[in-house]
Order: C-alpha cells, then structure tokens, then sequence
C-alpha cells in the first residue's frame, strides 16, 4: 500500500502543517498519499516559501519556507501532509536579487501563481468584478485526475479530411437568441453539438481557453460607455489551466470536468478539437505590467530580454516568452503533453508561432529546437500542428516555417489571394489557381495538407463585412480607428455598410456563397469562422478584440433571416465532404496516372481546355477527374467549377465527359434561394450538356456523374 | 445537523443525503462509501430529495464510488433537486448515474 511507504510520513513541522523533503519531478503540485508534492524551479532564487490558503480567504494561513536542504540543483520541492484539495489555494514567495539590467525582478512582497498550476482561481465567473485589493489574484490550485473518458480517443482525422470552424467559448452562445442554458459556457457549446453536426464541420478550433484575465487592460468604450475587456483572450496568465470563467461550474472549481465532457461529447459526434495555443508572451506586460508568475519566479529564464534588461516586444503586447531557453522549451512540452494526454486534445493552433523559432536574442533561428522538438514528440505524435507562421516583429514565414514534416500553417496568402480574385483585381487568375491547387509554390515539399485555407478568422472583417464595407470602422475600440488592419482587400459592393438596395443585398449574399464555394473546392484544409455561414456582421470592425457583445456574439436569429447563406454553406460543406477528390493528401501531377482518359487536374475557360491566364483574365475553370481522387486509390465522380469574376455573364463550354456520364448541378451562386445548391445526391441533370452561363461574378459547380 | 448518512449495505447500498455535501461533509460521505465498498454491493442508492447543494468535492465521491466499487456498480439517484441535476450535467456525470423519481 503507496500510504504505508516510509517516504510518505512528514519529517519536519511550522505552524502546525507537516511537510517533508519532496520530489523535484513532476513540476507543479502533485496529490500523494496524504499529502501534495510541491515543485518549482528558479534558477536565481535565493529562497522560496509556500505560501497556502484556504479557498477565497483574504489571507493565507500558512506560509512554508522551503528549506535550502530541500532544493535540487534550481529545484524547490516539498510535500505537505493534510491538506483539504478541494479548498486548498497555493502560490510561492520567492526572494533574490532585483536588478533589472541584469534581468532579475525578485519582489518577496508578491504571492506568485505556479507556471504548472492544473486549475487556477480567482476570474471564477466570467466579468465577475474582481477584488482589486486581493494580494493574491490568480490562485494556484489542484487538478484531480480522476475523469471518467469511457472509451475515448482522440480522432485522429486525416488532416485533409477536416473541415474546421474557428470559434470563440463565448461568442459562439452568448446571444440571447442561442436559446441554451449556461449560456457562454463549454457547457453551452455542448448543448450546440447537433447544429455543428448538421453544419457539417468536423473539427472546431477554439480562440484561447487557458486562464487569462478578461480585465486586463479594461476600459470605457467612448461611443457605448460600456467596458471594453480582453475578449479573444490573447493573453495567458496559465499555460495549464482551462478558463474558468468559461465554464458553467467555475464557480465550484470544476471547469477541467466541464471542459473534458465537452470534448468527450464531440468527440462522439466526430468532431475533432482544436486549441489556439499562445505561447508567445504572457499577461504580466512589459516592465510596466503586474507580476503574476514568471517575472517574479525567473525573470531572465522566461523572457527575452534586450541587453539592458527591458522586454524584447516581438508579440506587439509587451513582452516575448522565452520559448528556445530549455527550461520554458520545456515547460511548453509538457503544457502540450498534458493537455494531449489528460484532455485528449486533437491538436493545437499556435499563435504568432514565428516567435517560438526565435533565439534569446530574438533572432530566427534556423533550426529552432522547440519546434524540432514538437514535431518529433512522441506524445503529440497524432496531433496536428498548426503554425500562425508570422509575428508582430516582422518575421513572416508562411511557406518557410520551419516545418520538420508535421507542420501546417495557416495560409495568409491563401486569404489574400482569395479576397483580391473575390473583388475581380486584374492579374489574380494564376495566384488563384496556386492556392486552389493547395499552394504548390509555398508548400512544394510538404504537400497540400500544410495549407490551412481561410478567407476570414477572428482576426479581421467577418465574412459579410468583407463585402459591406472598404474601410474598417473601429471608433468603438476607443482607439481614434488607429487600430486593425488597413490592408482588407474588402469590398463594399457598391455602399458602405448596411443598405435596403436589394441589388446590393443579392451580390453581397453572392460574393459570401462565393467565397464559401472557394472554400470548399481548395485543396488543402478548409477554416470557416463562426457565424460566416449565416451572415454575422461586426459593423465593419476588424479587431474585435475588446467587444464583449454583440459585435461578436453569434446572433442565432440570423440563422432564419440568412437561411439562404446557412444552406449554401452546409451544402458547401457536404460536397466537399462527399468527394475525396476534393481532399487530396498530395499535390496535383497533371497526367492521366490512372489511364482514365483525363489528367487528374485540367484547366479550362470559355473555351473548353483552353484556360485565359492572361492579366486581364477575371475568369476560369478547372475540372478534377474522379478517378484520381487520393491518388487514384478511391473512386469518385467528376467535378467541374468555372469561376467568373468579371462583371458580365459568360458563356463556358463544358468539357466533354466520357460516355454515360452527364453533368449535373451541384451549385451556381448566381441563382436566388432554393436554386442556388442541391444536396448530395439531388443534383439536377442539365439539360443543355455543352455550356453553361455563369453569371457576373458567380460560381458554378457541375459534377459528371 | 445539515447533512446526515443513514447507511445500509446488503446487495443494495442505500444513503441519504441531507442538506449541502460541502468539502468538510464530502469526507464522511467518502468514509461511508469505503464502508459500504466492503460489501461489494451492485446498487447504490443515494436519497437526495433534501440535498440542496453538492460541490465538486461530493461529485468527486461519485466518481469515487464507480471506481471503489466496480463499473458494474448501478448508482441511483433519486428525486434530485434542479441545481443539482444541472450540476451533474455540466461536468457530464448524469451519463454515470440514473436520476430516478423513485426507488422501488
């Protein structure tokens, strides 16, 4: 019995708590018989001391100093006996030199959360106004380990095969209109599997779920008066612990179980899980900021730093974690590790990821080693990687990302390209094949499946707005519209904002059908963001950063009053997922591999086999033949898309199919509501077998079948 | 007395829980559990119509019960109050117990 080992009985004692010597591995606090292990690295402390409180109370009621015979090389450890896990809140002193220039900011007067804390307190209930004299904000706690998975795994979806859905835990059911109980909750997210099931979608990626502080930098907005916070939650305060004040049971401390049977649920319903991960920097700012953690524990450890001691600022929020110094190498592998393992994770998004190939001394690194480290880890061996392959220091990186084979990246010239060939630019016809084709020119040794193709992310106009409005209308970020990006490459269609002008309304509509179809016919891996599929407008703002309301909230009323764009969506979604041909794990050969009588990708214009790649060309086709799907290995039917962007109808000769086979509609964004797009296997034959018009600045999609 | 254990353990474990399993109360109840986990019994019971609040400690001596006793073990919980049944769902142990307006 583990209770009876001679290493699980107390040596020392102070103010009545018993303790002894410790384990140095495993980082954070760890339950063991009759006690926890406390663990923590510093690698310039002169003295560290625990510092214990009962759950919520204002003072600690005991505070530990940690014996010096108790360290292991830079490592603090001990075990406490007789602590209640459920009501125990936990967080460190530690005492060393404070100078700046050497990058040392020891401060004993500061109670320091644990960088491995598995639950962290004190943002229980999301907006829940805080304490702003408490001495101890975010408060380390326990996880216990005992959630009950069943049989699950994660999914281990090919990754061609995804079609992912960018979501934010909140915005995605905090509308009055989601008609859920817990409404902003992983708990709410549950009670919305059915309507992502019937979307079709089958991995969602969530915008930061590790503890951050929706207070952080909060403000007045000066057009509403209402507080403006840090919404998207790009600003970690834990790397280990699920946001409480997303779930529904935070309050009580339960949000790892809440969170877990999310993930259980979609699961069941083959839908993988994704996390947008920021490893980039932290919430504790630059030398202006608060000390939360790793200032306090390790400053020089954790963070770049110039040589005079301030903050290198390649993330554009302060400071930049110090991700290729081993020890926070480290820490970010066994964050991933244990969130791979304990919380069955499918993968991880990383934001501004050209950071983490950077050295101390902020330059990019060739070989940087936590990359090579990821790709090669034996737990994260299943998971996808994903890379944001640029930062706010100027490293952009989208087709040189260090990749080792298991990268993806999210394809920002993929949205550029698509966005520019929407509002009909001239000279866009070859750079939209390229990122059709699944950008061959930036991924020629990685294959189509590094591509992750997105017109909109939460980052940026939505959808819609990308069609309503030329310039991004920022005032309620309260920063004089000096905010977000200047460069959309969005157009209004002929009015800025919202108009009765139902011919704009239509071409709106259409361009929004439009870029779904592009979507959906890419090869490379397709990401929507939420609400897109019904038409959520944020009035033209594209950094939404600090709206905790209906700017960013999914107005579930849209679903009826855009049905028509929710319907084009789904069936986008369903004929991708119908047809292999669509989701090839490798790039195009153009020949006829399988002796089918067409090459596996041929290019075609108003002309059959004739394709107009000249500058002023707005217009073309191209046809996959279905029995090269996945290399020839499985069956599928023919699929034509003729794209036109000029402003004119034109006629495209259809290129002939083999015989018995004959063309059917699968899509024309040209046509109104109800004959814009057929379910599977609905398809219309078409009467007229030779060419087709497609309509200004429309897209038609044929299968031959 | 906000919480009170009135135990039996044949085939058929029965408790009835009063009042708040808060953290201090969640240990007896665990005590009762392991008590009960001797007899190896295939039901457990638990009478929860005056149960007002559990916290996660009490759910955690749920989970405890299904790993003590066996996944064999059918627990019952009858006549639970909303705040609680929501409780159970959120964090997805509903799927673990059957919630049942009677035990016959």
């Amino acid at each position: 019995m583990i209770e009876n080992r001679i290493d699980y009985y107390p040596t020392h004692e102070h103010q009545g708590i018993k303790f002894r010597r410790g384990h140095a591995l495993p980082f954070g606090a760890t339950m063991v018989a009759n006690g926890v292990n406390f663990s923590i690295y510093s690698s310039a402390a002169t003295s560290c001391t625990l510092v214990l409180f009962e759950r919520g109370e204002a003072e600690p009621f005991a505070e530990i100093p940690i014996p010096d015979e108790f360290r292991i090389g830079n490592v603090y450890c001990m075990i406490v006996f007789e602590l209640d896990y459920e009501r125990l809140e936990y967080g460190y002193r530690m005492d060393g030199p404070y100078n700046p220039a050497q990058g040392h900011r020891f401060d004993p007067t500061k109670i320091l959360s644990d960088p491995y804390a598995k639950v962290t307190g004190g943002r229980d209930t999301w907006l829940a106004k805080p304490n702003w004299d408490n001495i101890y904000p975010y408060r380390s706690r326990l996880a216990f380990e005992d959630f009950d998975w069943e049989n699950d795994h994660p999914l281990e979806t090919p990754i061609e095969d995804l079609v992912i859905y960018e979501m934010h835990v909140r915005g995605f059911t905090q509308h009055p209109s989601s008609g859920v109980k817990n409404r902003g909750t992983f708990s709410a997210i549950r009670a919305k599997i059915p309507y992502l099931k019937e979307l079709g979608i089958n991995c969602i990626e969530l915008l930061p779920i590790y503890e951050f502080d929706e207070w952080e930098n909060s403000r007045e907005s000066p057009t509403t008066g209402e507080v403006l916070v840090n919404y998207w939650g790009y600003s970690t305060v834990n790397f280990f612990s699920p946001k409480a004040g997303y779930a529904a049971t935070g309050k009580f401390g339960m949000q790892v179980d809440e969170l877990k049977t999310l993930i259980k649920e979609l699961h069941k319903a083959g839908i993988e899980v994704i996390l947008d991960v920021v490893f980039n920097h932290t919430a504790e700012g630059d030398h202006r900021g608060h000390t939360i953690s790793f200032r306090g524990i390790d400053n020089k450890t954790y963070y770049m730093l110039t040589p005079e001691g301030y903050y290198f600022n390649f993330s554009g929020t302060g400071n930049t974690l110090n991700c290729n110094n081993p020890v926070v190498r480290n820490m970010v592998l066994d964050c991933l590790r244990y969130w791979a393992a304990d919380y069955h994770i499918d993968g991880f998004r990383f934001d501004l990821a050209a950071i983490l190939g950077r050295a101390p001394d902020g330059s990019p690194l060739s070989n940087p080693p936590l990359l090579e480290s990821l790709a090669y880890d034996p737990i994260l061996a299943k998971c996808k990687l994903i890379a944001e392959a640029w930062d706010a220091g100027g490293l952009y990186q989208v087709g040189s990302f260090p990749a080792y084979g298991r990268w993806a990246e999210w394809n920002g010239k993929y949205r550029d390209s698509a966005r520019k060939f929407l509002k009909s630019e001239s000279g866009m016809v070859r750079e939209m094949v390229q990122r059709l084709i699944g950008s061959p020119d930036l991924y020629s040794q990685r294959g189509p499946t590094a591509s992750i193709n997105f017109i909109t992310c939460h980052d940026g106009f939505s959808l819609y707005d990308l069609f309503a409005y030329n310039e991004k209308h920022n005032e309620a970020n309260g920063e004089n519209n000096n905010d977000g990006a200047n460069d959309n490459n969005s157009w209004n269609c002929g009015w800025e904002g919202e108009t009765d002008d139902p011919a704009i309304n239509f071409l709106r509509h259409k361009q929004v059908k439009n870029a779904f179809a592009i979507l959906m016919v890419s090869q490379g891996i397709p990401m929507v963001l939420m609400g897109d599929e019904v038409g959520r407008t944020q009035k033209g703002n594209n950094n939404t950063y600090c709206q905790d309301n209906e700017l960013n909230w999914f107005d579930w009323s849209q679903l009826e009053a855009n049905a028509d764009l929710y319907q084009f969506a789904r069936r986008m979604i369903q004929f991708r997922r119908h047809h292999p041909v669509l989701r090839s794990p490798t790039f195009f050969q153009y020949w006829d591999y399988a002796s089918s009588g067409f090459p596996d990708i041929s290019f075609h214009g108003t002309k059959a086999w004739n394709c107009d790649w000249s500058e002023s060309s707005r217009s073309f086709a191209f046809l996959l033949c279905g029995d090269h799907a996945k290399q020839g290995i499985v069956k599928d039917d023919m699929v034509y898309v003729a794209m036109n962007m000029y402003w004119n109808g034109l006629h495209f000769e259809l290129p002939a199919l083999p015989e018995g086979k004959r063309w059917h509609l699968v899509a024309n964004t040209d046509m109104g509501y109800g004959e814009d797009s057929f379910d599977v296997g609905q398809e219309p034959e078409l009467e007229n077998q030779t060419d087709f018009l497609v309509g200004a600045r429309s897209i038609v999609i044929l299968i031959g079948k | 007395m906000s919480f009170q254990i009135l135990a039996e353990a044949k085939k058929v474990a029965k408790i009835t829980l009063i009042g708040e399993v808060d953290s201090l109360s969640a240990r007896e109840f665990q005590k009762e559990i392991e008590r009960l986990a001797v007899e190896q019994p295939d039901e457990l019971v638990l009478f929860v119509e005056n149960l007002t609040f559990i916290s996660s400690a009490g759910l955690r001596v749920l989970i405890f019960a299904k790993q003590k006793m066996g996944t064999h073990l059918a627990v019952y919980m009858v006549k639970p109050q909303e705040s609680v049944v929501e409780t159970l769902e959120k964090t997805g142990l509903h799927h673990s117990i059957n919630i049942v307006d009677q035990y016959l």
